[in-house]
């Protein structure tokens, strides 16, 4: 075991991938030389040359299609897409041709890449640098969504979606990126579709992904003292999403939050609350109850921390789940 | 011999106005011709031949002019089978023989090509199944043929995405050391959409063999032309991407051959993309359901019948000699067969098992697939039951 970050994680994913499959290409923007505007491209070019690690026009609908048509002549293209506000550019490639390209033809063509996004806030970025894009991702079946939380994962996932036959975005959460870990690399934790209980207990179930798990473990932590024990299930793989680990923690603890830094109103969190309850009704002593971030557009710098979910703002709505029995006094009467 | 100082300034202005070349035009090679590149009249009547575009072999003509007449029956007889309720919609090409059929002829078999919505014709020419190709319009499916083994990928509908991928097969191809050139179609409203500008440059960049060649047929559906672009032609969009350029008459089968070889033996050269414009007509509404009058006189529509491309080829080929009234009906012939069995094969309603609907969407279906899967299966159950009973 030795202290390493997510990013380096990532890069060595990448490496590894390389260098077991000829076919793996990266390429995007300032993935070359650079080594990527957060390094996660560091040295590719350098160690596998320019035909393997290259720089591209700047235009992602461009990077996508590109990539698209790499694949079906047999090549593995990973491809980054700068920030999560830039690749909006490409989703029409994404939505009608990445995620679609199999189903339309039965089957004949796949499109095994990877769009790997840095993703979602809490790094003090100016506007189009921090979006949470991860439903519209999610809302678009052929697509394979995952979003690491840890190093280990980070490493794992991203090689397992470099295998996966199908187009897998690849979220990154930026501030974890250089947060340090000891992780045993090269690890394989976690095949996509798989869930994990990333602290057992008893009181409560926080569903969280990608940024939001560090928050709902700080919680979790901080909840001890008010005297509750908080089991934390890390989704990790959004699509295909993993009902059975949710399901079974929730009906082990009877009551559940689902925390996302993305706004609330037809997010990700959403389905998973639906799900849970959906499953879990009889089991449930309490609503399902959501933290998300606020229905804004991701706002300046200086406001972000009011807009990101917080382990008190987890913890006051932990405090909403019915404790004593008694209805949730916030929707006795409000709409 | 000794030079004063007078003489060598005297000489000095004069070597230096010898020595300064003239800017070089960047632009060279680049640029389309300025009319476009014509072989034949529209009565068939041959210009004069020029070296830049050779005559393709006569035997190429004469499969040229086989396959167009075919084409030509099969659209007929789409647009017929939306009339019957057999296709829910068809985009016809008539007028656009030449392109559709040179465009497939210029290629090799493990060539790609990247068609839209309106290239049936272009497909069957090909070699495609026709009952295949009209999946998509006949609605038992998206794509009815396998793309991997035609290297034919997908009719694509939404405009121009189909040109990075056409950018990305080449390139990808080239990366693995194989020849192969890939053609994508596209219209001319399509040369609006992002997509197209993004292909052709990284084509550009990248050096891909990829041949784009835009069918101009003077309208997206209703929108003419002149609301797609200020250029003084499509073929000038080529020059700031480095991208070598050409325009030709759309309508006359020989001068667009000749330039596809060009392009084609261009891009497999090695030598990066090429970008044809070819001017042509969409003698039919966009699609059945589409209503012309809306947007343009017939008199204009009539006008282009003069100009059309089989009758062109057909008299250029008599001329010569190597075409005579038994070839031409034979190859009637053949086309009224080849739309007989068409009709015979679209006769009936093919049945689609809903349970594929979850076959391909992953490689393998997700759970909550299976779980959809399970639901329909039993409502497909309850529903035989129910008849069952009836």
């Amino acid at each position: 075991m030795a202290a390493t970050t997510m990013a380096k994680a990532l890069n060595a994913a990448l490496a590894d991938a390389m260098l077991d499959d000829e076919r793996v290409v990266v390429f995007g923007e300032d993935v070359g030389q650079l080594g990527g505007v957060f390094r996660i491209t560091d040295g590719l070019q350098a160690r596998f040359g320019d035909k393997r690690c290259f720089d591209t026009p700047l235009a992602e609908a461009g990077i996508v299609g590109f990539a698209v048509g790499m694949a079906m002549s047999g090549l593995r293209p990973v491809v980054e897409l700068q920030f999560d506000a830039f690749a909006y550019p490409a989703f029409e490639q994404i939505a009608s041709h990445v995620a679609k390209l199999r189903n339309r033809t039965r089957g004949a063509l796949s499109v095994p890449i990877v769009i790997r996004v840095p993703y979602a806030g809490g790094i003090g970025g100016v506007e189009h640098h921090c979006d949470s894009s991860e439903a519209y991702y999610a809302h678009t079946p052929g697509l394979k969504v995952v979003t690491p939380a840890t190093v280990d994962d980070a490493y794992s996932l991203l090689r397992a979606a470099i295998d996966d036959p199908d187009p897998v975005v690849f979220l990154e959460p930026k501030k974890l990126y250089f947060g340090s870990a000891e992780a045993e690399l090269p690890a394989r934790t976690a095949p996509i579709g798989t869930a994990v209980v990333r602290r057992p207990g008893t009181d409560a179930t926080l569903v969280a992904y990608g940024p939001a798990v560090p928050v709902a473990l700080a919680a979790a932590e901080a909840a001890r003292e008010e005297g509750w024990d908080l089991e934390v299930v890390d989704v990790r793989s959004i699509v295909p999403f993993d009902d059975a680990t949710v399901t079974a923690s929730v009906r082990r603890t009877g009551r559940c939050v689902v925390i996302q830094e993305a706004q609330g109103f037809a997010g990700v969190g959403a389905e998973i609350a639906a799900r849970v309850q959906e499953r879990c009704f009889h089991a449930l002593h309490a609503p399902v109850l959501r933290v998300s971030g606020l229905d804004i557009p991701y706002p300046a710098p200086m406001l972000e921390h009011t807009h990101l979910p917080s382990v008190d703002r987890v913890l006051d709505t932990v405090a909403r789940l019915q404790w004593d029995d008694q209805p949730d006094a916030k929707w006795v009467t409000a709409a | 011999m000794t030079t004063t100082p007078q003489a060598v300034r005297r000489a000095s202005p004069r070597t230096r106005r010898k020595a300064t070349p003239a800017v070089p035009d960047p632009s060279a090679g680049l640029l389309p011709q300025p009319e476009p590149v014509r072989l034949l009249d529209p009565d068939g009547t041959p210009l004069p031949p020029r070296d830049d575009y050779p005559e393709p072999p006569v035997e190429t003509l004469r499969e040229m002019y086989r396959r167009m007449v075919v084409g030509r029956r099969f659209d007929v007889q789409a647009t017929a089978l939306t009339k019957q309720g057999r296709l829910a919609v068809y985009p016809s090409a008539r007028g656009q023989e030449a392109c559709q059929i040179g465009g497939v002829l210029a290629l090799r078999d493990t060539d790609w090509v990247f068609p839209t919505y309106r290239e049936s014709m272009a497909l069957t020419a090909r070699g495609l199944d026709p009952v295949e190709v009209l999946t998509l319009l006949r609605g038992d499916w998206h794509c009815g043929y396998d793309p991997a083994a035609t290297h034919t990928a997908p009719q694509c509908t939404p405009l121009a995405t189909q040109c990075v991928h056409a950018a990305g097969l080449a390139y990808g191809e080239s990366y693995q050391g194989r020849d192969t050139v890939a053609l994508t179609f596209i219209g001319d409203g399509a040369t609006s959409e992002g997509d197209f500008h993004e292909g052709i440059n990284f084509a550009a960049v990248f050096k891909a063999p990829v041949v784009f060649l835009v069918q101009n047929n003077k309208y997206a559906i209703s929108v003419p032309l002149s609301r797609q672009t200020a250029a003084p032609s499509l073929a000038y969009k080529g020059v700031g991407y480095g991208v070598p350029s050409e325009q030709v008459d759309g309508n006359d089968p020989v001068a667009v051959l000749a330039v596809l070889d060009r392009a084609v033996a261009h891009a497999r050269a090695g030598k990066g993309p090429y970008l044809i414009e070819a001017h042509t007509y969409r003698m039919e509404p966009h699609t059945n359901a589409d209503d012309q009058t809306r947007y343009r006189d017939a008199d204009e529509v009539e006008a282009w019948r003069d100009r059309d491309p089989i009758a062109r080829l057909e008299a250029y080929l008599r001329a010569r000699g190597v075409l005579d009234d038994a070839a031409v009906a034979a190859v009637a012939e053949e086309a009224e067969e080849y739309a007989a069995a068409l009709r015979r094969r679209m006769d009936s309603q093919p049945t689609v098992d809903p349970l594929s609907l979850f076959d391909h969407v992953y490689a393998e279906p997700t759970p909550q697939l299976l779980e959809q899967r399970e639901l329909v299966r039993a409502e497909l159950a309850a529903e035989r039951d129910a008849e069952g009973d009836a």
